[in-house]
């Protein structure tokens, strides 16, 4: 039943991504329906299969690499979900659903470990901890979607190209707004789930405490160098995708550090 | 029952032929009145526009209508012969569709023309010489219009400079409301693009020219201030759109002039329209950060892009609009027998 679940929200996301790729293709591009439909649908089965997998396990269902993938991937498309339309950017989901996708599809082509790795015990403040960080998560994606959008806007300006992308992206001040309050949302997530897990007292590899410092610190310096107009937004959306980029990449290690041994 | 579709437009009639045959709105109720004489005629809606004047009827005997219409407008005229052109179902209903969606139009694709139906009908509705097949056609015509708008591409992008230039504000800017616009250089093009954007929601207009008083009267105009045109680098604080059109042999916005007034915009997006031949602004400008240039070829070019881009849509819309027309013609096949 897990599997038809994510098997279906994968074809969702798959959905809403070739859409937009078809029509992309065919220069003529505005999302619209099928797009958000697609991402609901995608949604609805995920929060299906985290809840009957936390019902199973017991616990926040981010016992394992795989878990951690389709719970970021439900964070992605719930924050998605609550700031794309307050934005007016229903672009954002077009660009967010190959990412969602993506990430399923690692989860389900089984490259990344399934076996749940019990916690010694169940600790509701270790549960906050690991849940709100990758909701954290999800909010960095979509700042980090935002910014590579701007770029792709900024781009078609820069180089008068006037596209189906031009016309359908939005405008660029927006998207530095989106940008903004995502990566500020994301870092107050962050630093929520971080205090929750100093407070909960659980034994941190060295290894990971440096690697999740450095993530913190990084959008940390970020915001503030934004805040003191010290980064023109071109390079705030090119690190806000860097960052996370290196933050997905860092995520198996980080992950593999923090089972208990 | 038929529909007959009688008139002239911008392709086979002049504007001094199209302006005899114009059918004012003070004088559409008493036309209406006329035409519904002619003997077979069971109703009427006349479209007259700047591009075009259009009777369309229904009867059950198009050629007496046509004759009596082609009378009628002979002497409204005082005896001009008037090159109509008139069709008869299915061509008259394949007309009014591509009338609608605007490819009939002098710019394909333009959104005008469907007010301006709407506006006839309602007129023609009003006055009570609608039909239920006019009624049904009309109502059809509407609905193949949004339709062919939003499932094409036929009204995408902008079909001259000014609207351009609106547009390209709007993918910086989003909302224009509360932006500040500088013109340098009062000629007519720049005069209308900042008309463009006041009626977008600009908030202040500042207008820099050679000629105070031109400034000044400019700036009157639209609800701007004037300054010295030395000046305008002391005025720029805050400014989100410059519009270039002087007539100085050489370029005003440098990249030396501009990179101190940048640094103390923080990182706000500045876009300069520069409609001056020869330039005003230095293409260098375009590569510092925030700064988007759009000179005059390059809004030309987006224009004739703009263009083609409809150009292209042409057979898919008419492709929509024949399987409407085959709809429309079943539908009034087995309607006949209703008549008003």
């Amino acid at each position: 039943m897990d599997q038809l679940l994510l098997t279906g929200a994968t074809f969702c996301l798959l959905l809403s991504f070739g859409y937009t790729l078809f029509t992309l293709g065919a220069g003529r591009f505005r999302p619209g329906l099928v797009n958000l439909v697609s991402i609901l649908g995608g949604f609805a089965l995920l929060s299906l299969d985290l809840w009957n997998r936390g019902q199973a396990q017991g616990s926040c269902p981010i016992n394992s690499l795989f878990d951690v993938l389709i719970f970021m991937s439900w964070s992605i498309l719930l924050i998605y979900l609550l700031v794309g339309p307050a934005y007016h950017l229903s672009l954002l989901g077009a660009f967010t659903s190959p990412l969602v996708f993506l990430l399923l599809l690692i989860a389900q082509l089984g490259l990344v470990g399934n076996t749940a790795q019990g916690r010694f015990h169940r600790d509701p403040w270790v549960e906050f901890h690991a849940a709100l960080t990758l909701i954290a998560y999800g909010a960095f994606a979509l700042a980090a979607v935002a910014g590579l959008m701007y770029l792709v806007q900024n781009r078609q300006l820069k180089k008068r190209r006037a596209g189906a992308l031009l016309y359908n992206l939005p405008p660029i001040t927006d998207l530095v707004v989106a940008n903004d309050r995502l990566l500020r949302l994301g870092f107050a997530l962050l630093t929520t789930g971080f205090g929750a897990g100093i407070l909960s007292g659980m034994p941190v590899d060295n290894l990971k405490f440096v690697a999740s410092g450095l993530l913190w610190a990084g959008y940390g310096t970020l915001l503030i160098l934004r805040k003191m107009h010290r980064l023109p937004p071109k390079r705030m959306a090119a690190a806000s995708l860097v960052i996370f980029a290196l933050a997905l990449i860092s995520l198996p290690a980080i992950q593999y550090l923090s089972s208990p041994k | 029952m038929n529909i007959v579709c009688a008139g002239i437009n911008h392709r086979n009639a002049t504007v001094d032929i199209r302006e005899k045959f114009a059918v004012g709105p003070h004088e559409l109720q008493e036309t209406l009145a006329c035409i519904r004489r002619i003997d077979g005629l069971a109703g009427a809606v006349i479209v007259s526009t700047c591009n075009r004047v259009e009777f369309y009827t229904a009867s059950v005997c198009p050629i007496r209508v046509m004759d009596g219409l082609r009378g009628y407008l002979q002497e409204r005229t005082g005896g001009s012969e008037a090159p109509l052109y008139t069709h008869d179902s299915p061509a008259s209903v394949r007309h009014l569709f591509r009338v609608a969606s605007g490819l009939d139009s002098m710019v394909i694709g333009e959104t005008e023309i469907l007010g301006q139906l709407k506006v006839a009908y309602a007129a023609a509705s009003e006055c009570g010489a609608t039909t239920r097949h006019l009624n049904k056609l009309f109502q059809h015509a509407f609905r193949v219009a949004k339709q062919v708008r939003s499932e094409t591409q036929i009204t995408r992008g902008s079909t001259s400079v000014g609207s351009v230039a609106v547009d390209l504000a709007g993918k910086i800017f989003g909302d224009l409301s509360g932006r500040k616009v500088m013109i340098l250089g009062a000629g007519d093009t720049s005069e209308r693009t900042a008309r463009s954007l006041v009626s977008r929601g600009v908030r202040t207009v500042i207008v820099a020219n050679r000629t105070f008083d031109r400034a000044a009267r400019l700036a009157g105009e639209i609800g701007g201030m004037a300054v010295h045109f030395d000046h305008w680098q002391k005025a720029f604080e805050n400014v989100d759109i410059l519009i270039c059109s002087t007539a100085a042999p050489h370029p005003i916005v440098t990249r030396e002039k501009l990179e101190p007034l940048l640094r103390q915009r923080d990182g706000k997006p500045l876009f300069i329209i520069d409609l001056a031949v020869p330039r005003d602004a230095e293409p260098s400008v375009n590569e510092l950060e925030n700064v988007y240039l759009y000179d005059i070829d390059s809004l030309e070019q987006i224009v004739r892009q703009s263009l083609d881009v409809r150009r292209a849509e042409v057979v898919r819309c008419e492709k929509m609009i024949e399987h409407h027309v085959r709809e429309f013609v079943t539908w009034m096949r087995t309607h006949t027998a209703f008549l008003k």
